[in-house]
C-alpha cells in the first residue's frame, strides 16, 4: 500500500473535495467532490438545476453562491453512485482558473461539510471500492506524475489493465505447469502420466523470455517516468555546464571559466520531442585534481557514468585531439551506458581538426556557447526512439512490479537449474509456486484451489 | 435411568469420535461416547489402510499431539510402505494396510483403558439446546444425558441412503441403520445442510483370485511405523497386488449405465472428483484404455480382499460380470457388492477455528459431517474438537494449529473459510508450506505445543527434545568438521559424485543429491559424530542441511504471511457498515466471522481489494 503513503484513517463516510487540476492561473480549473453528501452540498450552493434531481453523466451550467454572494459561473459534471471514478457520488466543478476563485469555492465546500482530500485519496477510494486493481491504481499515481507523452502512454496502458492481463496470462501458464507437477506428487501412487520435463523446460523458457522482456522494459518504463539518465561527462572546461544550460535554456549549473567549477553533479529533466531526458552534469574528469572536494566530485562523476543509460562525452574540439579523447574514454567504465561523442567549441577548432571531425559520423559537432546544439538534439532523439520498445506491449515502470518480476525470474531460473540437476518434483514445485506467488503480487492472489481445480478438470485420477 | 452429568458427550465412535473422546478424557474431562453399535467402533468403512500422501503426515501429526491413530495403526498393520521415497522429504508419506478387525478392536480396547470415558450404545435423536447453548442429548430410547458440550461426529449416518443399481436402502453403512432426526433439528435451529455422496468397491473372496496374473506390491524391506512412541515395526508383512481394467470391462460396465443411480439422477449428492467411481472414470476419461486396480488384503488371516479403484454403484450382476473380465479375477466370487452412499453434511463455514458452531455454543462438529472424507481427516478434526471442547469448558485459550504448523491447520482453515463442494480430502498441494510440514518433523512441530495444554505426555516431550538436541549436535559438528580427500574420495567415487581436491567441511558434501548421511558412517572424521546418535536425529539433520535453502525460503514466506494472521477481527464487527466492501464480501464476512485478517483473505469471494479495505479499517 506504499503508493498511498501516508496512510490515512480511511473514512468513506466523509465527503472530500480538492482541486483536481494543477495549481495556478489557467483558463479553467476543476474541483472534484466525492462522498455521500456530495449532492446535498451541491444542491445547497449551486444555483441552476438541482444537481440531485439530474441524471448521472450530465453537465449543467449555473452559479456557485456563498449565501447571497456569487463566487463563479461554473459547469457541473455529475457522476452518481458507483458509476463514478471513486465508486461514490461525485461531482466535478469546472470553474474559472483563478487560484482566488478556486480557494473561495473550496472554502465554501468545507464550510458546508466537505473535508479537504488528502493526496491520492480519490484514487484510494477508487481502489478500495474495487474500481481499480492495485496495478491500475499505481498507474493512476504514475499518470498524475507523468511528465512526458511516453510516460502517459505507459500509464494509460497499465490503467486499462493491459499489464495486469499480460501478467495473468503468464500466471495461468505457470499454474498449468504447476498442476502437472502437483499431479505427479499427490497422485504418485496412481497410474498418472508424469510431467514431461522437456515440455516443462520449454514452457519455463517461454515464460522467462516474457519476464525478461518485461524486466528489460523497466529500463524504458523507468526512462519514461523519470527520464533517460544522461550523463554529460568530459574534461574540466570542455563546456559541460554550458551545454546543460543550452539544453535547458536557462542558467542552471554554475558556469565559469575556472576549470573545476562544477564540483558535484547537477541534474535537470527536460522533454525533447516527447521524451524525457534527465541530464546530469558532472565534475570534469582530470587525473591531477588537487582539492579533496574536487576528487570527491570526480569520483561521483565516474559513478554516475556507470549507472546511467547514456553518456555524452564532451570534448573541446579546439584543444583536445581525437587520440587523447579516445584514451580518456578507454579509461572510463561505461557500465551499460551508451556513448555519444560530442565535439564542442567546433567554431574555434582548427581546420585540420574540423576535417578530421567531419570524417567521423559518430561524433556530434556543436557549439554550446552559441546554443547551436541542434545536431545533438537530433542524435538524442534518434537514440531515444531506438530505445523505445514500441507503443504496443507492456512496459514496466513501477519498482514494485520490477521486484516481483525479478523474483519470478529468480524462481524460474532455480526451477530450470533444479530440472537440470534432476531435483524431485516437490522442490521444483516450490520454485514454481514462488514464481506464481510473485506474479500474483502484481495483480492478485493465487490459491492452491486453482491448482487442484486444474488437476481435476484435466486428469483422470483417483483409485 | 439416572440423569448423568458429563463435561462432554461425543456422538459417534468413528475415527473422529474416538480421537475426540480420547483427547478430552485424557485432558481430564468426564466424557460419554455414544455409538449406535459398540461392535463397530473405529470401523474402516472404506479401504483397510491408513496414511498415504498428505494423509500419512496427518496421522503423524495426530500422534505428535498425543492421539491414538498412529499407535493403533502400528499395532494392527499388515504392511507398511513409505511412499515417494524417491522424491524430496516433504513428499515422503507413510502408508499402512491394516487388519480391519484388529484395528477396530484395538481402538475399542484403547478407549476402554482410558480414564474418564464412559460408553453408551444408542442412537442420538436430538441435541438439547437452551438459549443458543447445548446442554446434552436425547437418545432413541428416550434417555437424556446432560453435558457442558457436545461433539457431533455422525459420519455418513445422517439420513444415509445406500444405492446399488436401482435399489435403495436406508443405512449409514452396509448392514447398519441410518440415523434420523438430527439433521432436521439442526436445520430448524438455523443450520444449513447439504448432501454428499461417496462410494465403495466390492469385496471379493481371495481364494477365488489368480494371484499369478497380477503384479505383487510388497511392503518396504525395512518397514517404518507411524507413532513417535515405542511401538514396534513389522517383522513380516502381507503383499498387495496390482491389476488393470480393460476395454471389455468398460463395455460391460456401460451396460449397466441405464440402471446407474448416478446417471439416472437418483443420487443428488456431490461425489469426490479425486476418488471417482469406476463408471465415472470410464465416462469422463473415455480415452483411457485401462484403469489401475489395487487388490488389498483386509487382514492377517481373512481371505476377504478390497478391490481398490473399483468403487461402483452399478447393479451387483454387472459388478460381478465386469470384475470377472479383469486379469486375475476370472473366477472372482464377490462377498459383497460395491455401493454408493448419500448422507447429510453441514457446510463447515458454519464453524469457528475450534470447530465449535457459530450458532450454538459448546456444540462442535467433526469428521464427515463437515463434508470431509478419509479416516485421517476425520481423526484430525476429532482430536482438535475434543481438545478445544475441553479447553473451553475450563475457560482456557483455544488450541489452534496454523497453516504453517501442520496439515491439521491447513485442513481446518480450509474448511471453515472456504467450505467445500465435494468431499474434502487432504493433498500436499493444499499446503503452501509443504516443505515445512513433513512426516519426519510432526513431533518437532506439535508435541511441545500439545504438552503445554497437557495432552502430549512428558515422555513424548522428552523424546522430541532429545531428538532436537541430537539433531543440532550433528548439524553443528558437520559445519565444524573438515574431511580430507584421502578419507572421502573413494566413497565419493562409488557414489558417482565428483571427488574433492582439498579439505571440505562435511556439510558442504551432504548437500550433494547423491549423498546421504549414512554414507559418512565409518569415515574417521564423521564416525564419532554419528555413532550412538538416534536414527531419526540423523535423518532430521540430513534433511535440514540438504534442504536448508528451501526450508529457509518457506519460513520467510510463512513469517511474511503471519502478519495478516496477527491482525485480529472482532467476531461481532458489523461488516455491513463498510459500504466499500463488495456485497458478496460483506455477506461472507458477516456469516463466517473470521478471527483474523489472514483467515478473511482465504475466504472465497473476498478479494485482495476487500482485504485492503479491512487492512485500512483495522489499522495497518
Amino acid at each position: 500500500m506504499s503508493i498511498f503513503a501516508p496512510m490515512y484513517q480511511y473514512k468513506p463516510e466523509d465527503t472530500i473535495a480538492a482541486l483536481a487540476t494543477a495549481n495556478g492561473v489557467a483558463a479553467i480549473g476543476v474541483i472534484r467532490v466525492s462522498g455521500p453528501n456530495t449532492y446535498a452540498i451541491l444542491d445547497e450552493v449551486f444555483y441552476g438545476k438541482t444537481p440531485s434531481e439530474q441524471q448521472s453523466h450530465t453537465v449543467h451550467f449555473g452559479r456557485i453562491h456563498d449565501e447571497l454572494k456569487e463566487l463563479d459561473e461554473v459547469l457541473l459534471t455529475l457522476f452518481k453512485g458507483s458509476r463514478s471514478y471513486t465508486g461514490q457520488d461525485t461531482i466535478e466543478i469546472s470553474c474559472h482558473g483563478s487560484p482566488y476563485i478556486q480557494e473561495r469555492i473550496l472554502e465554501l465546500l468545507i464550510k458546508k461539510g466537505c473535508r479537504m482530500a488528502s493526496p491520492g485519496e480519490f484514487t484510494l477510494r477508487a481502489f478500495l471500492n474495487g474500481k481499480l486493481d492495485l496495478s491500475q491504481a499505481e498507474a493512476v499515481a504514475d499518470m498524475i506524475a507523468a511528465d512526458s507523452e511516453g510516460a502517459l502512454k505507459t500509464a494509460l496502458y497499465q490503467m486499462k489493465g493491459g499489464f495486469g492481463q499480460e501478467i495473468s496470462a503468464l500466471r495461468s501458464e505457470l499454474i498449468d505447469f504447476a498442476s502437472l507437477i502437483e499431479l505427479e506428487l499427490d497422485f504418485s501412487e496412481e497410474d498418472v502420466e508424469f510431467a514431461n520435463r522437456d515440455q516443462l523446460v520449454e514452457l519455463i523458457h517461454k515464460i522467462l523470455k516474457a519476464t525478461d522482456r518485461l524486466i528489460e522494459s523497466f529500463r524504458f518504463g523507468n526512462v519514461l517516468k523519470n527520464g533517460y539518465a544522461t550523463v554529460i561527462a568530459g574534461k574540466p572546461n570542455a563546456g559541460k555546464s554550458t551545454l546543460l544550460n543550452a539544453l535547458l535554456n536557462e542558467e542552471r549549473a554554475i558556469v565559469s571559466d575556472v576549470a573545476g567549477t562544477t564540483r558535484d553533479t547537477v541534474e535537470e529533466a527536460i522533454q525533447l520531442n516527447g521524451v524525457l531526458f534527465r541530464f546530469i552534469d558532472t565534475a570534469g574528469i582530470r587525473h591531477d585534481a588537487e582539492s579533496e572536494i574536487e576528487k570527491i566530485g570526480i569520483g561521483r562523476a565516474l559513478e554516475k557514468i556507470k549507472s546511467s543509460a547514456l553518456v555524452m562525452y564532451l570534448f573541446d574540439a579546439s584543444s583536445e585531439s581525437l587520440e587523447t579523447v579516445q584514451q580518456e574514454i578507454d579509461k572510463m567504465d561505461l557500465g551499460d551506458a551508451r556513448l555519444i561523442l560530442v565535439a564542442n567549441k567546433t567554431d574555434k577548432a582548427s581546420e585540420e581538426q574540423g576535417s578530421a571531425l567531419a570524417e567521423r559520423e559518430d561524433i556530434v559537432r556543436i557549439s554550446a556557447k552559441d546554443k547551436s546544439i541542434a545536431p545533438l538534439v537530433t542524435a538524442l532523439n534518434k537514440l531515444a526512439s531506438e530505445a523505445n520498445l514500441g507503443s504496443s506491449g507492456s512496459t514496466v515502470s513501477n519498482i514494485r512490479h520490477l521486484e516481483a518480476l525479478t523474483q519470478t525470474k529468480d524462481a524460474l531460473e532455480a526451477a530450470l537449474k533444479g530440472i537440470d540437476l534432476g531435483l524431485s518434483g516437490d522442490l521444483l514445485a516450490e520454485d514454481i509456486r514462488r514464481a506464481i506467488h510473485h506474479l500474483g503480487d502484481i495483480t492478485g492472489e493465487i490459491t492452491p484451489d486453482d491448482l487442484l481445480g486444474n488437476i481435476f478438470g484435466k486428469f483422470c485420477i483417483g483409485k | 435411568m439416572n440423569r448423568q452429568e458429563y463435561d462432554l458427550i461425543v456422538v459417534g465412535a468413528g475415527h473422529a469420535g474416538c480421537e475426540a473422546a480420547a483427547a478430552a478424557a485424557n485432558l481430564g474431562s468426564k466424557v460419554l461416547l455414544i455409538t449406535m453399535n459398540m461392535g463397530t467402533i473405529a470401523q474402516m468403512s472404506c479401504n483397510p489402510a491408513m496414511g498415504g500422501v498428505a494423509k500419512g503426515q496427518i496421522v503423524r501429526e495426530i500422534d505428535a499431539l498425543g492421539g491414538y491413530s498412529g499407535i493403533i495403526t502400528d499395532k494392527t498393520m499388515i504392511q507398511f510402505r513409505m511412499l515417494n521415497r524417491s522424491k524430496g522429504p516433504a513428499m515422503w508419506s507413510p502408508r499402512a494396510q491394516s487388519d480391519r478387525w484388529l484395528f477396530s478392536s484395538e481402538w475399542r480396547l484403547a478407549l476402554e483403558q482410558t480414564d474418564n470415558l464412559d460408553f453408551w450404545q444408542d442412537m442420538v435423536k436430538e441435541i438439547l439446546v437452551k438459549d443458543q447453548r447445548v446442554y446434552g442429548v436425547k437418545t432413541g430410547i428416550g434417555i437424556e444425558f446432560y453435558s457442558k458440550s457436545v461433539i457431533l461426529t455422525n459420519g455418513t449416518f445422517l439420513n444415509g441412503i445406500i444405492h446399488i443399481g436401482q435399489k435403495q436402502l436406508g443405512g449409514g453403512r452396509m448392514g447398519e441403520a441410518a440415523s434420523f432426526g438430527i439433521t432436521e433439528q439442526l436445520v430448524s435451529l438455523g443450520f444449513e445442510s447439504g448432501r454428499m455422496k461417496t462410494g465403495t468397491p466390492p469385496r471379493v473372496d481371495g481364494r477365488s483370485l489368480n494371484w499369478e496374473a497380477m503384479e505383487e506390491q510388497k511392503g518396504d524391506e525395512k518397514p517404518d511405523k507411524f507413532s513417535y512412541t515405542d511401538t514396534q515395526a513389522l517383522s513380516k508383512q502381507r503383499s498387495c497386488y496390482i491389476t488393470y481394467t480393460n476395454s471389455k470391462v468398460h463395455e460391460t460396465l456401460k451396460e449397466g449405465f441405464d440402471d446407474s443411480p448416478m446417471y439416472t439422477g437418483r443420487i443428488q449428492g456431490l461425489g469426490p472428483r479425486y476418488c471417482p467411481s469406476i463408471e465415472d472414470k470410464i465416462n469422463r476419461f473415455a480415452e483411457r484404455e485401462r484403469h489401475q486396480i489395487f487388490v488389498e488384503p483386509e487382514g492377517w488371516n481373512t481371505v476377504e480382499v478390497y478391490v481398490n479403484g473399483f468403487s461402483t454403484s452399478l447393479p451387483e450382476a454387472i459388478q460381478q460380470k465386469a470384475l470377472r473380465q479383469i486379469p486375475g479375477f476370472e473366477n472372482a466370487k464377490m462377498f459383497r457388492p460395491g455401493y454408493a452412499i448419500e448422507y447429510d453434511f453441514f457446510q463447515p463455514t458454519q464453524l469457528k477455528t475450534t470447530l465449535e458452531t457459530h450458532l450454538i455454543e459448546n456444540l462442535y462438529f467433526a469428521g464427515q459431517i463437515n463434508g470431509t472424507t478419509g479416516y485421517e481427516e476425520a481423526a484430525a478434526q476429532g482430536i482438535m474438537a475434543g481438545i478445544n471442547a475441553h479447553l473451553k469448558i475450563n475457560e482456557k485459550e483455544p488450541f489452534i494449529i496454523d497453516r504453517s504448523e501442520g496439515y491439521i491447520g491447513v485442513l481446518i482453515d480450509d474448511l471453515i473459510n472456504k467450505g467445500t463442494e465435494e468431499p474434502y480430502r487432504m493433498f500436499t498441494s493444499r499446503a503452501e508450506y509443504r516443505i515445512l510440514l513433513r512426516q519426519d518433523n510432526a513431533d518437532i512441530r506439535l508435541t511441545e505445543k500439545s504438552h503445554r495444554i497437557g495432552l502430549a505426555s512428558d515422555l513424548r516431550l522428552k523424546n522430541v527434545q532429545e531428538k532436537i538436541k541430537q539433531t543440532q549436535t550433528i548439524i553443528d559438528a558437520f559445519h565444524k568438521t573438515s574431511i580430507t580427500p584421502m578419507e572421502v574420495n573413494t566413497m565419493l567415487e562409488s557414489k558417482e559424485t565428483p571427488t574433492i581436491p582439498q579439505n571440505y567441511k562435511l556439510f558442504q558434501l551432504i548437500s550433494r543429491p547423491q549423498l546421504h548421511i549414512h554414507d559418512f558412517q565409518g569415515l574417521p572424521s564423521a564416525d564419532p559424530i554419528l555413532t550412538g546418535t538416534r536414527e531419526d536425529a540423523k535423518l532430521q539433520a540430513e534433511i535440514l542441511m540438504k534442504y536448508d535453502g528451501y526450508i529457509e525460503k518457506e519460513k520467510e514466506m510463512a513469517d511474511k504471511m503471519q502478519k495478516l494472521e496477527h491482525i485480529r477481527l472482532h467476531s461481532e464487527f458489523n461488516y455491513q457498515s463498510l459500504p466499500s466492501l463488495s456485497k458478496e464480501s460483506r455477506e461472507k464476512l458477516s456469516k463466517l466471522k473470521p478471527a483474523t485478517l489472514g483467515q478473511a483473505s482465504r475466504i472465497s469471494g473476498v478479494s485482495p481489494a476487500d482485504i485492503s479495505v479491512l487492512l485500512v479499517h483495522f489499522g495497518r
